[in-house]
């Protein structure tokens, strides 16, 4: 028995500010592409079914579960990865939160947590607690109990250098 | 987060906050975790997995996969040896070799749903994915024994043929009960007759997963030298490299176990289930396999904490005094016996002081996936039932919960029921903190609208640790800066924990103290990440290591000083001459003369600890709001009170009490395997089985009570299961608070409530 | 003289009784004396196939603290024994 090969998707897009290209099976999710092609494990898989949350990465600015997505679906499109949240050299203001706030444990969700906060306080940056909660409710985390991850986002949104003070929307 | 300290010892670097030594590479994503290993020549494997709860296997044809372009080896039972029936004594945990090698991969009978047949590794994961289509395998399907009534049912169906089980001392054939435990002090019958009130109750709780996030991973390579390195996600890296050689049957010494960072796992990933797989694929195939565990397998086939049912009655005479009490304790072990009867026995009524006491235990197996531990194994099914009795009494006699515990607490000098008395223990003074705190004296206020309704549950809980083997070695560089090498897998904050524990002795920084996790081969054995041990045992190490570095430089300073070491004193960091005024060095400055005076200094500290100290109590306190038209459940305020003997890093403290918490809630509410009569699980994900989210929890307020652990040098007590306990008792507590009714099963989701509602209604 | 506390299983081999006292100033001592008073008992109290061992999942609390050098552990005149299943903290089997 044969198979015909089936042919592989070419991929172009942008992530992290850099433009890359690679081969994908047509059937292969952003979240392996990102692993196993690309080497960028910082991406977690915990679930493979769009219900953790902790393979979020951003996608022309939204945030999306990377194991549900089809890498051909990338074509063309702006991506971020935890690996694209820090500035050269230093951290993200929600990074050092993190650290400060205690907010990981085994830290297995913290990318996830880090890319959805990230996107929500470049859309909201004076979101309250309970917009926090509500955004981040698709984010799975079993150590923490939450608590200290709100309080590192709230921290984050406070030390922020902020343009525009903004309220926040509901969901 | 308030404190309540008893003031021993000042403390420079213990007591406060740093930045987690690993933190960086965490928020980054460059930690490397199970999955994320990558080596040369890597090849990926999945594992086929019986669809039947209970079936004989008639015959596994590999054949057509092993012949299909891509695949790389295809393994069966038949690849792995008969492990012979010996004990594997691991030091805290127990093993018998044949079961941990059946249930990894089933030989004559799958008796789990998930339990792995046949594996595949292949070039890439979807060729071994296509490959596992290619296996035949017929099964000869069994009845299933799915609950605890099926199983000691007259005429059950066996689960093992040639299980022998135990009763209480006596040999039992052909039976589903491993083992019957009794512990009894007093006499329970005279007590209760003594009783003015007598409450019994009997609760029922389902299975409940450990919910980690990461999946399990394995990665092996076994080389043609005959040595084995196994990559893999573990709380136990050294009992994983013990249970690894009793399987394969290999010598201790030719493996070595390489602990990635830990996505989670609250006792879950101390046993092994993929390693074993991942071996024998890359022994057949000489190229290193990686195994990853898909979430429905992580479900189906690796160990949740047991269900049960459990009955207990207590008795108090017309002061409130516990006259009597009895457990009856049954948990579903699983395929494989080991239900953590006895620590949930000990646990069962640790709380009080019970002069007349009997507890029962039954381990019992099942066609479910076997069990294991899960934050505080054992004491959170059998304390639900406690606690819940404790209730009932305080409301029949009138008498404040609180008040209650106060006067029947277990103290310093009382004997658990099994035996051995308390050291100096922290259970009346983490009531006292519930009972001073604000939530405490807050009124519960109106219910938000008027088919709502409030309440208000306490609940106390406890957890016995362990002590156990811990090695650290400290190395001192010239710069000031020392090296710390430790066994201990860091789960939580751990190198943080133990790095400021050395910190501390030699009287630098948190900062200046490098902690590395490494493997088996490169540090003496430590005992795993579980047990509440590893800041307090290990912990323990790395203090004697740094009392001997400490020792070490005296020596030093006093060649340098050209003085007698007996006069070099060292205080807060700064050694001195106490003959010499003017004679200072700190212990940076002192680092950089050690190559003129002798050379690098390496210290190993070695303990091997006979308990925990005493264990770590908690009280809980939560106000819910129950919808009574939906019967959704809404906790409105939360407040966690424990004994943390001293608090290392009270921020990662905090962080064990409120994710404890936070899990307890999930299983009082929401989770639960609903498994059909089957065998087979229903809600095998993350969606259906519903973990909290950020949505479902408020802030988890902490009260850290301190009193000093004596074992410890610095007071310190293992902190990391207790908190699972209270929640389910002290949620239930509130709902009867609420709505006038008793929640005695687990979970009290709405449907359940709603009947509860309507059943009153009714009477 | 050590007290020895005797857990249920073994209480058949004591006549019901739940503490005994018996002399030994170590915890083989007290073992071969509590095999004269209640024959049967030191089958259950040591390993097989190690003299020096308690059997596997056994474990000895003395004075409080489980022993780690098996029936070598001295005790004292007043010292307190516990035969009681190895508590498995967070392990568990298998
Ligand atoms: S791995 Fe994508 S949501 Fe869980
Ligand atoms: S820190 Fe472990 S899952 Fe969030």
């Amino acid at each position: 028995m044969t198979q015909a090969p089936i042919a592989k998707a070419h991929v172009r897009c942008e992530l992290n500010g850099q433009p890359v290209e690679f081969l994908a099976d047509q059937h292969m999710s952003l979240l392996e592409a990102l692993r196993e092609v690309l080497d960028m494990t910082g991406t977690k898989e915990g679930c493979n079914d769009g219900n953790c949350g902790a393979c979020t990465v951003t996608m022309d600015g939204r945030i999306v579960d990377s194991c549900l997505v089809l890498a051909p679906e990338a074509d063309g499109r702006r991506l971020e990865t935890i690996e694209g949240v820090a500035p050269p050299g230093g951290l993200h203001p929600l990074q050092q939160a993190f650290l400060e706030e205690a907010a990981l444990q085994c830290g297995i969700c913290t990318p996830g947590f880090l890319v959805a906060a990230k996107a929500l306080l470049e859309r909201e940056p004076a979101a309250d607690e309970h917009r926090i909660r509500h955004w981040l409710a698709g984010n799975l985390c079993r150590c923490t109990g939450y608590d200290k991850i709100v309080r590192a986002v709230l921290r984050a949104e406070a030390e922020q250098p902020k343009p525009r003070a903004r309220r926040s929307g509901t969901a | 987060m308030t404190s309540k300290t008893e003031p021993k010892r000042k403390f420079r670097v213990v007591g406060t906050r740093p930045i987690r030594h690993d933190g960086w590479d965490k928020v980054l994503g460059r930690a490397a975790y199970g999955a994320d290993v990558k080596l040369p020549g890597l090849v990926h494997g999945a594992v086929l997995r019986s669809p039947h709860a209970h079936a004989r296997i008639v015959k596994i044809d590999t054949a057509k996969a092993e012949k299909a372009p891509g695949v790389l080896a295809v393994m069966t039972a038949a690849d792995m040896p008969v492990a012979a029936s010996q004990v594997l004594d691991l030091g805290e945990e127990v093993t018998n070799a044949t079961y941990a090698s059946d249930r990894v991969m089933a030989r004559a009978k799958a008796v789990y749903n998930g339990h792995p047949v046949a594996a595949v590794a292949a070039v890439d994961l979807n060729t071994a994915l296509e490959a596992l289509t290619l296996i035949d395998v017929v099964y000869e399907v069994l009845t299933p024994v799915v609950t605890i009534e099926q199983a000691m049912a007259p005429g059950a169906p066996l689960v093992h043929d040639d299980l022998v089980g135990d009763d209480i001392g006596e040999r039992v054939e052909h039976t589903n009960v491993a083992e019957h435990i009794r512990y009894e002090v007093g006499d329970p019958e005279a007590g209760f007759a003594e009783a003015s009130t007598i409450v019994e109750l009997e609760c029922r709780l389902s299975r409940a997963h450990q919910g980690y996030i990461e999946p399990q991973t394995a990665t092996a390579f076994w080389s043609q030298d005959g040595k084995l390195t196994v990559w893999t996600s573990t709380q136990a890296s050294f009992g994983q490299r013990d249970a690894l050689a009793g399987v394969l049957m290999r010598p201790v010494s030719s493996i070595k176990v390489v602990p990635m960072e830990i996505g989670g796992g609250f006792g879950g990933k101390i046993g092994i289930y993929l390693e074993p797989l991942a071996a024998v694929l890359s022994r057949k195939c000489g190229r290193p396999v990686k195994l990853v565990m898909e979430r429905r397998a992580v479900f189906d086939a690796t160990g949740p904490a047991p269900g049960g049912i459990v009955r207990v009655k207590m008795g108090v005479d017309d002061k409130g005094l516990i006259t009597a009490a009895t457990a009856d304790i049954r948990y579903g072990a699983g395929a494989y016996p080991g239900a953590q009867i006895n620590p949930a026995s000990v646990c069962v009524f640790a709380s009080y002081r019970i002069a007349n006491a009997r507890v029962d235990g039954y381990d019992i197996v099942i066609n479910l996936s076997k069990t294991s531990a899960y934050r505080a194994p054992g004491a959170p099914q059998a304390t639900f039932a406690t606690e819940t009795v404790v209730d009932e009494i305080c409301r029949r006699i009138g008498m404040d919960p609180a008040e209650f515990r106060l006067l029947n607490a277990s103290k310093e000098g009382d004997r658990r029921v099994d035996g051995p008395a308390f050291p100096r223990i922290g259970n009346v003074e983490v009531v006292e903190a519930i009972k001073g705190s604000a939530h405490y004296r807050s009124k519960l206020g109106p219910a938000s609208s008027p088919a709502k309704k409030r309440g208000r549950g306490m609940a106390s809980g406890f957890w016995q640790g362990i002590g156990g083997k811990s090695t650290v070695t400290i190395s001192v560089n010239n710069d000031g800066v020392v090296s710390l090498i430790e066994g201990s897998v860091d789960i939580g904050g751990t190198r943080a924990s133990i790095a400021m524990q050395a910190a501390e002795v030699l009287g630098i920084a948190a900062e200046d103290v490098h902690p590395s996790v490494v493997d088996t081969d490169s540090i003496g054995h430590t005992d795993l990440t579980a047990g509440s041990r590893t800041t307090y045992a290990t912990g323990a190490a790395a203090i004697k290591a740094a009392e001997q570095v400490v020792e070490e430089m005296k020596n030093r300073a006093a060649l340098a000083w050209e003085t007698d070491a007996g006069n070099v004193r060292f205080e807060d960091g700064v050694f001195s001459n106490a003959v010499a005024k003017g004679q200072r060095l700190t212990f940076k400055e002192l680092s950089g003369k050690l190559g003129a005076t002798g050379g690098q200094i390496s210290t190993t500290g070695v303990v091997n600890l006979r308990g925990s100290g005493g264990g770590s109590f908690a009280a809980h306190l939560v106000d819910v709001e129950v919808d009574t038209e939906t019967g959704k459940v809404e906790i409105l305020r939360y407040t966690a009170a424990q004994d943390a003997g001293k608090a290392v890093h009270p921020a990662y403290v905090e962080g064990q009490m409120e994710g404890g918490a936070v899990q307890g809630i999930g299983w009082a509410l929401n989770e639960e395997y609903v498994v059909g009569d089957d065998g087979v699980m229903q809600n095998a994900s993350f969606l259906d089985y519903r973990m909290p989210t950020t949505l479902d929890v408020p802030t988890i307020e902490t009260i850290i009570v301190e009193v000093p652990n004596e074992r410890h040098p610095f007071g310190v007590r293992g902190i990391g299961e207790t908190g699972i306990v209270p929640p389910m008792p002290a949620i239930s507590n509130a709902l009867r608070d609420a709505l006038g009714v008793r929640l005695t099963e687990l979970p009290m989701k709405p449907g359940r409530i709603m009947a509860a509602l309507k059943a009153q209604a009714a009477s | 003289m050590p007290t020895v506390f005797i857990a249920m299983p073994l209480r058949r081999f004591t006549g019901g009784q739940a503490t005994v006292q018996v002399p030994g100033a170590t915890l083989r001592e007290v073992v071969e004396n509590l095999e004269v008073s209640f024959p049967g008992v030191k089958a259950r109290l040591v390993d097989e196939d190690d003299p020096d061992k308690l059997p596997p999942g056994l474990s000895a609390i003395v004075d409080g603290e489980a022993t780690v050098l098996g029936l070598r552990q001295p005790l004292e005149p007043d010292s307190e024994v516990h035969f009681l299943p190895a508590i498995a903290g967070g392990a568990d089997a298998p």
